[in-house]
């Protein structure tokens, strides 16, 4: 024992040490990066921003410089306080408050007084800068808006939160991000790759030399410019129409699935975005929770698509070989399936086939169908479950797969939806409601667009997409040129197409013929609900309208989804036909059709809900029929 | 006489290897620490790194000087040391220098000299003269009382400098005493009372007197039938106790401040990066900062950055953490031990009560300043100002733990020439 003692302790000492160090340089790792804030200090080098480009190569957004009042707080000396915030605009209470927050923060280090400055205080601050010692100004590159729309597409930069600076280790806290829209979408094409140098500092925060010889040190990747799909005239004219309306607009190019205009209202001025006014807007808008201006309708909106579902009730049923095309329906004014109270349907000839039903939206001949493909099957699960396997080949009930980073998956109910809904005995006639798109089908307006592009290609779509091109890349993303074919035969589209068509024939958008073209659309007038004081409610009802023009070469599908818009043609089927009017002939002759678009407002209709006043619309056909006479225009 | 002469010559070269290579990784890690952006040329007095090398280069001839020396001449004027070495400590009451705080130094000119390092080889040399003795037997009571005073004469002179990390160093002189024949009971009384001391101030005096209380009934009571003495083992309970209890007014009232925080950053109970934790932090990130195989020599960011305060004295051991990695630390904590075991294993070789005594002495000073400066510079131990020995920047340490080891190499060579 005493001859082994001191042996034994050094031997376990040497032991504990050797534990010890394993533990601080090989188990735990963050010294690492401590050592890496410590002492290293990284310089970067922040390449142009990518600019966007439309479709005709008209330049959408670029970058401007912007300014921002820097010091270093502790190397500030006594100066002409009262001078300096008359040159950049802010009151000196304001200034003093930022100077003790830098030095709070910390004396040494460089940090943002004032942030983007504009070019005129710039100009006139740079003069005099040398007046005020510790001060100077750092360039930086801000998004230059050349339109006053698109901000749901375009999306805007911001700021990384530090959510994103612990998880991506490329961006640093006050590094710009695209968030919404491309901007986010091609975040990576656009920022490009910021370069960096790095600098060893000592214990004062001094530089000391480049680190490691700056053998670690990166030149800047330029950010690429990118062109989109969309038509700015088009767009521009699509956000103009909604004007004091809420929703959405969709027009894609069906040959290729390229989004030409994607437009949501209520929204917002791209630039509002941008530089020191920038703050204060966003939370303006996200605090409105009553007309929501950030949030994408075209995009994020579900809404019940109501009858141009029953373009693709008929596709089912033929392709289901469930009806004939010469099947005749009687209707007489509504359809009894024995549920508490009939669908009802609306005034037209009594027998209509599938042709004339389409064009005259006859709701009996569409339930009828929808009954004929779900009983077809022996048990209504299976039947269910066809009709859904269809839906789902168009693009429904599911995200789109669409390059913008926010959208809406909508619903097509299958069987397990209503064997969790119903305990007991469900068939066709329980969500018989599903056949003229009502009931529990939800589709947001770009889904709704995408289907009439498929039918407009006669059984075959690509996913809708807002990349045209990037420069420098030959090629977009795979995905958005290969051909996705639907589960209904080619053959089967052309009556439906022809009762589309018929729709502006003598159906129920006749009055809204563009000259000279041929269209195929569907009106919609889809049933809404709220809850007001927690009683349901019904609302005025939406107005939808899908569209395709040319009839036998198709350059643009429509979907307009206006929310309240009292029925189909009012609002929806006006400006599809105005879009496609601007569209394809550049020039819209009908003004005195533009001008009604333009100088209605639903702003009164959506403020009944908040002041508790009625719905006439919905309180039956005679005041349905007032409207008429008034609009001398028929539902 | 005539038998040994042919083996006079015969130094233990495994130590003298040891000795190079720690003095050599030790100057290393100086340069890396000492690199200065203004002084570029090498051979400059401003560069602590050159100084330090004069340091060395006097070391070697301190070395030769040793190793010329008659054996006979170092056991008999050992006492003489030891009486030098106490008049220069008392001396420095008087005469002394004030650096940083503590009056340890004499200043000739630029030139410091602390005495309170050469303290720790005479007092080697005169405990080993001690209990070398015929007539000193350490198993009496007045033989240790006479042992320990020697000890503890240049410790209570070193504690009020102040320069308690010096004065701790003295307690490695257990070592050879406890080889000698010293009563295990004060191995286990030093033992408990560490054990007690820190765990009554990680988890309170209630708790640890009831466990002791308990333990100690217990213990009473498995062994009734060997009729315990009811008064030992009671009375062991009280002390033990009554040690609990005066814990925290030591720790509370004769500690300073800032020993309180050192142990409560220690023990995990505060955390502190700022003012007092700094060090200790700044010496773990750049250890951690290390990894496998470092960061390359002069490529430590915090060891060029100066991040860690006084990193080529005390904290010397974390430039080779950050520069070498766990490999080149592992190879100095085995160098470190090889040297301790290599003296102790050739101590026991001995013949000569007196090259043995002072071995183990040799032995048991390095292992303190080893484990206490790495165990502080790790973050084990609380902060301890003592040197790593023959790598900490400084001439009176290098040269001081140069004597110390070579007069054992000049006694280990001499052992054939003995009987």
């Amino acid at each position: 024992m005493r001859k082994i003692l001191l042996f034994a302790l050094v031997l376990t000492t040497g032991l504990i040490f050797a534990g010890r160090l394993f533990y601080l340089q090989i188990y735990d790792t963050s010294a690492t990066t401590l050592s890496k804030n410590n002492a290293i200090k990284a310089v970067y080098d922040y390449p142009q921003r990518g600019h966007i480009y439309d479709r005709n190569g008209e330049l959408l957004v670029s970058n401007q410089p912007s300014y921002d009042l820097m010091a270093i707080p502790r190397e500030i000396k006594a100066f002409d306080t009262l001078a300096l915030t008359k040159l950049i605009g802010v009151t000196p209470e304001k200034l003093r408050k930022e100077i003790r927050r830098a030095w709070n923060y910390s004396p040494r280090q460089a940090q943002v007084i004032i942030p983007t400055l504009s070019k005129e205080e710039y100009a006139f601050l740079g003069e005099q800068l040398r007046k005020f010692e510790g001060f100077y100004i750092q360039k930086r590159s801000l998004r230059d808006y050349q339109i006053d729309f698109g901000a749901n597409f375009l999306g805007y930069i911001q700021e990384v939160n530090p959510s994103t600076v612990s998880k991506d280790p490329y961006y640093n806290s006050g590094d710009l991000i695209g968030r919404q829209g491309v901007e986010e979408q091609y975040e990576h094409t656009l920022r490009g790759i910021k370069g960096v140098k790095r600098f060893q500092k000592d214990n004062f925060n001094r530089e000391i030399g480049p680190y490691k010889n700056g053998t670690l040190d990166t030149l800047p990747v330029q950010g690429k410019d990118i062109t989109l799909t969309i038509d700015a005239k088009l767009q521009e004219y699509a956000e103009s129409l909604l004007t004091n309306k809420r929703g959405g607009i969709v027009a894609i190019e069906p040959s290729t699935g390229e989004i030409l205009a994607l437009a949501t209202g209520p929204s917002y001025d791209p630039a509002d975005l941008v530089g020191r006014k920038r703050s204060k807007n966003y939370t303006k808008m996200s605090y409105d929770s009553i007309t929501k201006p950030l949030t994408d309708r075209a995009l994020q909106g579900q809404y019940a698509p109501g009858s141009p579902f029953k373009a693709l009730t008929g596709l089912i049923a033929l392709q289901e070989n469930v009806i004939g095309l010469n099947d005749n329906v009687y209707c007489t004014g509504s359809y009894n399936y024995g549920g508490r109270k009939p669908l009802g349907c609306h005034a037209h000839k009594r027998s209509v086939n599938l042709v004339s039903g389409i064009a005259h939206s006859c709701n009996s001949y569409f339930a009828t169908t929808y009954r004929r493909t779900i009983d077809k099957y022996e048990t209504p699960q299976k039947g269910m479950n066809a009709w859904k396997r269809h839906l789902e080949s168009f693009g429904l009930g599911n995200y789109l797969g669409y390059d913008l980073p926010i959208g809406k998956k909508g619903l097509i109910p299958g069987a397990d939806f209503y064997d969790r809904y119903y305990e007991f005995y469900w068939g066709s006639t329980t969500n018989i409601s599903n056949s003229i798109g009502q009931g529990e089908v939800l589709m947001t307006p770009i889904q709704m667009a995408n289907f009439t592009a498929a039918i407009a290609n006669r059984g075959y779509y690509y996913k809708p997409h807002i990349i045209k091109s990037i420069k420098g890349e030959k090629t977009i993303p795979s995905i958005f040129t290969k051909k996705n074919v639907t589960t209904i035969n080619k053959k089967h589209f052309e009556p439906v197409i022809q009762g589309l068509n018929d729709v502006y024939n003598f159906g129920t958008a006749k009055s809204l013929k563009v000259p000279g073209i041929e269209i195929c659309g569907k009106t919609g007038t889809a049933e809404n609900y709220d809850k007001i004081d927690g009683k349901r409610v019904q609302l005025t009802d939406h107005s939808t309208f899908v569209a395709f023009a040319p009839k036998d070469d198709p350059k643009i599908a429509i979907a307009v989804f206006i929310e309240n818009g009292y029925w189909g043609s009012r609002y929806g089927g006006r400006i599809a036909s105005l879009l496609i009017d601007k569209y394809l002939n550049e020039e819209v002759a009908r003004k005195d059709l533009e001008n009604w678009v333009l100088n209605h407002s639903l702003e009164e209709e959506y403020a009944k809900p908040l002041l508790g006043k009625p719905f006439p619309i919905n309180d039956g056909s005679k005041i349905s029929a007032k409207f008429l006479a008034q609009e001398n225009l028929e539902q | 006489m005539s038998v040994g002469t042919r083996n006079k010559t015969s130094f233990d070269w495994v130590l003298i290897l040891i000795y190079l290579a720690l003095v050599f990784i030790g100057w290393l890690s100086i340069y890396a620490t000492s690199q200065n952006p203004e002084v570029t040329e090498f051979f400059n007095l401003d560069n602590l790194y050159f100084k330090q090398l004069i340091w060395i280069s006097f070391g070697f001839v301190l070395i030769v000087f040793i190793l010329s020396l008659e054996v006979k001449f170092l056991e008999r004027f050992s006492s003489l040391f030891y009486l030098i070495c106490l008049v220069l400590l008392i001396g420095l009451f008087l005469f002394g220098k004030n650096i940083n705080g503590a009056t340890s130094w004499y200043a000739i000119g630029s030139l410091t000299l602390q005495p309170s390092e050469f303290a720790k080889a005479a007092t080697a040399l005169a405990l080993a003269k001690f209990l070398s003795d015929l007539q000193t037997d350490i198993k009496t009571l007045e033989g240790q009382l006479k042992a320990f005073a020697v000890v503890a004469l240049p410790a209570l002179i070193i504690l009020p400098q102040p320069d308690p990390g010096s004065a701790i160093v003295y307690a490695a002189f257990f070592f050879p005493l406890y080889r000698e024949g010293l009563a295990g009971v004060y191995l286990i009384i030093g033992f408990s009372s560490i054990i007690l001391f820190v765990s009554t101030l990680l988890l309170g005096t209630p708790l640890i007197c009831s466990i002791i209380l308990l333990t100690g009934i217990l213990l009473f009571y498995l062994n009734r039938k060997k009729r315990p003495s009811k008064r030992i083992y009671f009375g062991t309970i009280l002390l033990a106790c009554l040690f609990s209890l005066s814990v925290n007014y030591i720790f509370n009232n004769i500690f300073e401040q800032r020993h309180r925080d050192r142990f409560n950053i220690a023990l995990g109970k505060e955390i502190d990066t700022q003012s007092i934790g700094y060090n200790t932090q700044q010496s773990e990130i750049a250890i951690g900062n290390g990894g496998w195989t470092g960061q390359g020599f002069l490529q430590g960011t915090q060891t060029t950055g100066d991040f860690v305060p006084e990193q080529e004295t005390d904290y010397i051991f974390s430039a080779v953490g950050e520069e070498w990695g766990f490999l080149g630390s592992l190879v100095v904590v085995f160098l470190f031990v090889a040297l301790i075991l290599r003296i102790i294993i050739l101590s026991e070789r001995q013949k000569n009560e007196f090259s043995r005594i002072y071995g183990y002495g040799v032995a048991g000073i390095l292992f303190i300043h080893f484990s206490v400066n790495i165990g502080m510079v790790t973050g084990l131990l609380p902060t301890v100002g003592i040197p790593l020995p023959f790598f900490s920047y400084g001439g009176s340490g290098l040269w001081a733990f140069t004597i110390l080891l070579f007069i054992f190499i000049k006694l280990d060579s001499n052992r054939v020439n003995e009987w």
